[in-house]
């Protein structure tokens, strides 16, 4: 078990360093440069200016010397300053946006569980009847269509139609309500899916059969004997699923204008603010690779039939 | 193509397939849509009442009229038209990317998993490492480096959605490889072009053609999703994604800007899946 948990904690260290180096050469081999806007009637700066700038933020270097400069600075927690918020760090930025996207991303991941996992059994309970196709079709959609078409379409029922909720910002739990919904929908659909087949298939399990044949009533034998068996597939989809809710909030913050760091990801890439660049996808690279292991352990706490 | 001896079963798998497609209604259903929204791309010239590029600066922002059945945007377009030539775009980028990936990923799955050793071991760590990526932060990453544009948006897409089909062939053909009528083959003198392309393959493809028509929706999604943050199609060419992402900053006021378009990728998204999902229940009952 210790040896399981470390190996793989060893594991994460060429796994984000080979992220970083990926995500150093696509900025790197790509035409343009930080110091030569292309925005639309942006000044050229003159020759001269961009070497001085070159030179203050160590671009003139060799990439190789670049890279080993970042990875040294990266592992004490350094990242400079940003290319476009040039008065602030990344680290600044990111400790100040990430909590709200991981708030975000929580609540979302929460009302995804409890949901989806309901959902799902209530399906498999009712196999072919109404709670099944409901199930089903609220699944799909959640699957199927993605996050900010669902924003679209929550902001015109529920702040237009019904003015429930405030259309967007982050000031109250209230403007809370609809981006968790909307991040939440797509994870919801596949744990939804993904119970109601393990389900189906432990209630037709022999050892179902037998707590039945026991004498015991509908209730003990679904609480205690199959729900147990029928999460543990699910839960190895917390993985991706952690991923999916990532992902999801560049999207689902821009729609909501949240102030989390999804919205920063996609501005710093565009203006490229390369040592922006290179936080964000470590921090979310770090958080992912740090949630799947704990998904990993998760799974052996919960099914014993697993060592490591 | 196909052998004589194994044409009587390898026809009948295909027969049985598209029978028991068209008996689930939800899959005609979406695979019907597939089809109009095809040829809606195809005819997008003919159907489409005004150019998507015709401004009508004395009317902005309309409403759903006589004139303009689904309103005009910020610049007096008119939303019909840029809708019709925005399935273009979807469909385009949809069957398009997954052609490019089918190409890079089913070669080097096969590759991978018939010669093995080093160069398996090789293509799988890159894989892995692959995997390791949040698919669409990597995308956004090429695509903001390489700028907007349909070119380029082939070349994320291909990029980084071989990696799946790669791994999934790759899997079939090691488990195929094994089997006694590649040894037959091999043992009537057979060589490895001979084997891989005739034998092996054929008998892979099923989980590679469910790949490719989930792969669709997804493109379609990707697609929409970069023009929705502004790193996909170049206007003015219309994407349903790129007028979502414009609409929906103004959707208080001129709430058909968005919503047309959110419609639009809801429907085309569900038709795939559903017409996907009746593919693979179709050809394997098994991966149900």
């Amino acid at each position: 078990m210790f040896q399981f948990v470390l190996a793989r904690v060893l594991w994460l260290v060429p796994t984000l360093l080979a992220m970083a180096l990926v995500t150093f050469l696509v900025m790197h081999a790509t035409p343009g440069s930080p110091l030569d806007p292309v925005a639309e009637g942006a000044n050229p700066l003159s020759p001269e200016a961009q070497k001085v700038l070159a030179k203050h933020y160590g671009l003139d270097r060799p990439l190789y010397e670049q890279f080993a400069i970042f990875v040294s600075k990266a592992v004490r927690g350094d990242f400079g300053y940003s290319f476009v918020y040039k008065t602030r760090t990344v680290q600044e930025i990111i400790a100040e946006t990430f909590p709200i996207s991981l708030l975000l991303g929580s609540m979302a991941l929460v009302l995804a569980i409890v949901v989806g996992l309901t959902l799902g059994i209530l399906a498999a309970l009712y196999q072919n009847r109404a709670w099944d196709y409901v199930s089903v079709s609220l699944a799909t959609v959640g699957v199927a269509v993605p996050n900010f078409v669902l924003a679209v379409f929550l902001i015109i029922l529920f702040s237009f139609i019904l003015p429930l909720f405030p259309t967007g910002g982050w000031d109250s739990p209230r403007n809370w309500v609809l981006p968790t919904i909307a991040l939440a929908l797509a994870p919801m659909g596949i744990i939804a899916r993904f119970t109601r087949a393990s389900m189906l298939e432990v209630i037709r399990a022999d050892y179902t059969l037998t707590a039945r044949a026991k004498g015991l009533g509908e209730f003990p034998v679904i609480f205690k004997h199959t729900l147990k068996n029928a999460f543990i597939p699910v839960v190895t989809l917390l993985g991706p699923m952690f991923a999916a809710v990532g992902t999801g909030s560049f999207f689902v913050e821009a729609i909501f204008r949240v102030p989390g760091m999804g919205r920063f990801f996609v501005l710093s890439m565009t203006g490229r603010d390369y040592p922006m660049i290179m936080a964000v996808v470590l921090t979310y690279g770090a958080f992912l690779a740090i949630m799947n292991l704990a998904v990993d352990l998760l799974y052996g706490v919960l099914d014993p039939r697993i060592r490591y | 193509m196909i052998h004589a001896e194994t044409r009587p079963r390898s026809s009948s798998l295909w027969r049985d397939g598209v029978r028991r497609l068209r008996r689930n209604r939800l899959a005609v259903a979406g695979g019907v849509v597939v089809v109009l929204l095809c040829l809606i791309a195809i005819f997008a010239d003919f159907l489409a009442p005004l150019p998507y590029t015709k401004t009508n600066f004395s009317r902005l922002n309309e409403p759903p009229s006589r004139a303009y059945p689904l309103g005009t945007d910020q610049l007096g377009r008119d939303l019909l038209s840029r809708m019709i030539y925005g399935a273009r775009v979807s469909m385009l980028v949809g069957l398009g990317a997954q052609v490019i990936v089918v190409l890079i990923g089913v070669p080097i799955g096969a590759l991978s998993g018939y010669i093995g050793g080093r160069t398996d071991l090789f293509l799988t760590r890159f894989v892995d490492v692959m995997y390791a990526f949040p698919r669409l932060l990597f995308v956004i990453l090429v695509m903001s480096m390489l700028g907007a544009g349909l070119t380029n948006i082939f070349i994320a897409i291909g990029l980084t959605g071989w990696v799946g089909i790669a791994r999934q062939t790759r899997a079939q053909v090691l488990a195929i490889k094994e089997k006694e009528f590649v040894d037959g083959a091999r043992a009537l003198g057979a060589g490895f072009g001979r084997v891989l392309g005739r034998h092996v393959m054929p008998n892979a493809l099923t989980p590679i053609i469910v790949a490719v028509t989930f792969g669709i929706p997804e493109a379609i999604f990707t697609e929409a999703a970069l023009s929705f943050i502004g790193v996909g199609i170049n206007p003015p060419t219309p994407s349903w994604g790129q007028m979502v992402g414009e609409g929906q900053q103004y959707i208080r006021s001129y709430w058909h800007l968005c919503v047309f378009p959110s419609i639009a990728i809801a429907v085309t998204m569900l038709s795939f899946v559903f017409f996907g999902d009746g593919v693979r229940d179709a050809l394997d009952p098994k991966l149900k």
